[in-house]
């Protein structure tokens, strides 16, 4: 079976793959393209480690087929970070120990940034519901929760 | 030899060091690597939890264009009975124990052709009735796992699921319990969970045309892949080289092998690089998960509250092999606790679940459900206020444990005495609300471990241990490096490294990393201090007795006579090669003393009489970890291990058909806390230092799973007058006992 050519952007740079047509966008992402940062926890879109944006929308890339970004704008976390500078998500991770393995984290960055993004002021409360979909098993939450609310408050600054 | 000093970088909260590569992505864990040429391996799972295989048929497979190597049990030797189960979990020889145990692989040109060629082994079973109670194991008449085993330190008793017994006792319980005037004898049961780290099992694994092997995986232990590789494959442990990746999380479960030996023979046959990566379904069905336990429990005390005698039998399950950590239940269960008279008997059993691996504090949670519900059953009869009744009973310095030897300095007073004065403890409760608490005990581990200090020429130092970062270790050992050489953290580099290039160092476990590594970090800096005196002493011309070390500068020691100014780590790292040449600091120890560690834990819950559904709606945990070296990955250890130990009291659990074949294996069923369902977790370090480890440092890790179970179960009891003695605490199953509750 011949694969699917499909043309897209991710991060903001024009971008082309082959694929199968059952591949999804987590695993062209990291097979294909070879953006590892984006992982893989159920692939079932149960855990967000695979959390990426379309067109700005967080969506779980398990559960998107690759050859359905033709045309779409993709972005994963290596795109979170300017060069030089980290996102505030991803310097407050950092500042409050909201990473322990790490594993997560790039679903966390990917998940939080598009939160702050519709809402530059969320309650503790709105962040744990937005985050129900990111599972963490090392941190308990505390430390993650509270660099995300660091974060809006430094961004609305 | 804990020093009471003052520290500069010990307790400070610096960024860890590999912090950046894994808030962009950069990190690579185990499934980010690819080879030139690399194809992939898949298994084939067996269908049944307990069947004979009477035939595998592998010649179809292999036919297939695309399928590069197919293998089998009969590919691994067979003769060295120290890994005789382990080679068999990997992959199944005579029998099948459990669904999804591995049977057979195959490695092909892509992963999707891998799945389809498994589909082309036809293997003939004769299908047996699985085990899959602790009850059904040991009824009479109860299909045996292993005709053969006899259980250890037991009277032979013919076939038997029983793979091994111990026992503790001392003084005289059965007529210490007359001095009691209430006894409590009661019976809890939990089920089997699993450690749900996000990342799966994953390795790629080349086996080179010498038959030397190159494994980079994601482990606790890159020396510990290496020796159970080699001896798997029946070879010599130095033709083994492991890569630890980045891990993501591990908690005990990624302490052995299941995919790496299989990966090797795939790679040795054709001759190619080859990934293997779990689905979350294979990680749930057929990793190492925590077994499920029963524990009988008998405890007496007096009209004040003392305890006089206690005896618990328990019996917990291992999975398809010998193994759970039953021996290390039977060692925690009174330990907490004060007392002359006591009996402990354990019960290591196999039935037809996947064989357990270690899961933070192996084999406490569950004994300690057990204890510190009573205890808090017998608090409420005796109407002493929880802590009171554990104040009274109380381990000390001094104290002997059930196992022999005594308590030097711990913290388990300390940390009760913390609880009682936080505002948790006293502050009000809402309507469908309780407050539970429990304590929590856990050894700690020693064990052997190297590091490597190696001086740049600029005054900056590299750290290299064998140790995987699992939880911001890399932090901890750059700010023991600079406490001793007196630089900033900035400037160390603490590296992580591969079985070729580090010191023999035992896993990433047992809560062992900071205390056991980090001393070993300690004693290689202390070197490098050492030789930085004999280097100044060389530019000033004078003896060595002359110079001293302090705050990261060399100087003339007090009535030395010499006038000089100091010398900075970097104005002699400046002169090394003039001075005698590189300057390296090596150690290596096997650390004894790991410090035990007790924690108190304080749990609000508020329960939903309706649905039966609990919510954690405050929680306090407090420890005892000696010395904390970065207070925030020790709060970060503190909090994730209760909340692990929530999900375990009130959730997680995992639900087999009668079939035997795991109904929940995935993320959606086998329900872990999700953020939404957790309240801030306040952290209280208590240090009470380790008078063995040269900064007071004890273990950390393990320590906060141990409580929770008890200090939920305790809340929904106050909250609504039904005791849980069956682990998890979930709706149906509370909702059940509360429809119920007038009738118990």
């Amino acid at each position: 079976m011949a694969k699917l050519h499909v043309e897209t952007s991710v991060n903001g740079e024009p971008t082309e793959f082959l694929c199968e047509p059952h591949t999804t966008l987590l695993d062209a992402l990291r097979n294909d393209i070879g953006l590892t940062g984006t992982k893989e926890g159920c692939a079932t879109g149960d855990c967000g480690a695979c959390s990426v944006t379309l067109n700005g929308r967080l969506v779980c890339s398990c559960l998107v087929l690759a050859a359905e970004v033709s045309g779409q704008e993709v972005g994963t976390v290596e795109g979170v970070a300017d060069a030089e500078t980290l996102h505030p998500v991803q310097q407050k991770l950092l500042e409050h120990a909201g990473l322990q393995c790490g594993i997560c984290t790039p679903g966390v960055v990917v998940a939080a940034k598009a939160l702050l993004e519709r809402d530059p002021n969320p309650s503790e409360r709105d962040v744990r519901f937005w985050l129900a979909g990111n599972l963490c098993r090392c941190t308990g939450y505390d430390k993650i929760i509270r660099a995300v609310l660091d974060a809006a408050t430094e961004m609305r600054a | 030899m804990s020093e009471d000093r003052k520290f500069r970088w010990v307790g400070t909260r610096p960024i860890r060091h590999d912090g950046i590569d894994k808030v962009t992505g950069r990190a690579q864990f185990g499934a980010d690597l690819s080879l030139p040429g690399m194809i992939w391996g898949k298994l084939l799972r067996s269908p049944h939890a307990h069947a004979r295989i009477v035939s595998i048929d592998t010649s179809a497979a292999e036919a297939i264009d695309g399928v590069l190597a197919v293998v089998t049990a009969t590919d691994l030797p067979d003769d060295d009975p120290k890994v005789a189960d382990l080679a068999r979990n990997i992959l199944a020889r005579e029998k099948v124990l459990y669904h999804g145990h591995a049977i057979a692989a195959v490695a092909a040109t892509s992963a999707a052709l891998a799945e389809r060629a498994l589909d082309a082994i036809t293997v003939e079973y004769e299908v047996l009735k699985p085990v899959l109670s602790l009850e059904a194991a040991l009824a009479s008449g109860a299909p045996i796992l292993d005709e053969a085993r006899r259980p250890k330190d037991m009277e032979d008793t013919g076939p038997t699921n029983i793979a091994a017994r111990c026992e503790f006792s001392r003084g005289e319980p059965e007529s210490a319990f007359a001095q009691a005037d209430v006894v409590l004898e009661r019976s809890y049961e939990t089920q089997m969970v699993h450690q749900g780290y996000i990342e799966p099992h994953a390795c790629v694994v080349q086996t080179k045309e010498d038959g030397l092997i190159e494994i980079w995986c994601c482990t606790q232990g890159g020396f510990a892949v290496r020796s159970l590789t080699a001896s798997v494959l029946g070879i010599d442990t130095s033709r083994v080289k492991v890569t630890p990746s980045e891990i993501g999380g591990g908690f005990g479960g990624k302490t052995t092998v299941y995919l790496e030996p299989v990966a090797a023979l795939l790679s040795r046959k054709s001759g190619r690089p080859v990934k293997m990566v779990m689905t979350r379904e294979e990680v749930f069905r057929a990793s190492g998960p925590a077994g499920g336990a029963k524990i009988d429990l008998k405890v007496g005390a007096t009209r004040d509250g003392r305890i006089v005698a206690g005896t618990a039998r328990m019996w917990m399950e291992a999975g398809g092999f010998p193994g759970s950590p039953v021996q290390a239940g039977a060692m925690c269960i009174f330990s907490p606790y004060d007392f002359d008279h006591l009996f402990i008997e354990g019960f290591d059993v196999v039935l037809n679940k996947p064989k357990v691996a270690a899961y933070r504090a192996p084999g406490a949670p569950q004994v300690t459900f057990a204890i510190e519900s009573l205890m808090d059953e017998l608090a409420n009869e005796l109407e002493i206020d929880p802590i009171d009744l554990r104040l009274a009973n109380a381990a000390k310095e001094g104290t002997q444990l059930p196992y022999g030897p005594r308590f030097k300095a711990v913290g388990m007073i300390e940390t009760l005495e913390a609880a009682r004065a936080h505002p948790h403890y006293a502050a009000p409760l809402g309507k469908n609300q309780g407050r539970g608490m429990a304590v929590g005990f856990w050894f700690n581990n020693g064990m052997n471990s190297s590091a490597d200090v190696h001086l740049t020429e600029d005054g900056t130092a590299v750290v290299v241990t064998g140790n995987p970062d699992i939880g911001g270790s890399r932090a901890s050992m750059a700010i023991m490096c600079a406490e001793e050489l007196g630089i900033d953290v900035e400037k160390v580099r603490p590296v992580v490294a591969d079985t070729e290039t580090a010191g023999y160092t035992d896993v990433t476990g047992g809560s062992r990393v900071t205390f056991a590594t980090g001393w070993a970090v300690i004693e290689a800096s202390r070197k490098i201090a050492s030789e930085l005196c004999i280097r100044a002493a060389k530019i000033w011309d004078c003896d060595v007795e002359q110079v001293g070390f302090s705050e990261g500068h060399c100087l003339p020691v007090e009535g030395s006579g010499l006038d000089h100014a100091p010398l900075s780590v970097a104005d002699i790292a400046k002169q090394m090669a003039r001075t005698g040449g590189p300057i390296n600091g090596q150690a290596q120890l096997n650390a004894r003393g790991a410090g035990p560690a007790f924690a108190t834990h304080l749990c609000d819950v508020e329960v939903d009489p309706e649905t039966g559904k609990v919510d954690v709606v405050r929680y306090t945990a407090i420890q005892d970890v000696g010395r904390a070296i970065h207070p925030s990955y020790v709060e970060g250890q503190i909090q994730g291990g209760a909340a692990q130990g929530i999900g375990w009291a009130l959730n997680e659990e995992y639900v087999f058909d009668e079939a035997g074949r795991l109904e929940n294996p995935g993320f959606l069923d086998y329900r872990m806390p999700v953020a939404s369902d957790l309240p801030m977790i306040d952290a209280v370090i208590v240090e009470v230092p380790n008078p063995t480890h040269p900064y007071g440092v004890r273990g950390v890790g393990e320590t906060p799973i141990v409580p929770p179970l008890a200090a939920v179960a305790n809340a929904v009891m106050a909250a609504t007058g039904v005791r849980m003695q069956s682990l998890p605490i979930s709706p149906p199953r509370l909702l059940e006992r509360l429809l119920g509750a007038g009738d118990v």
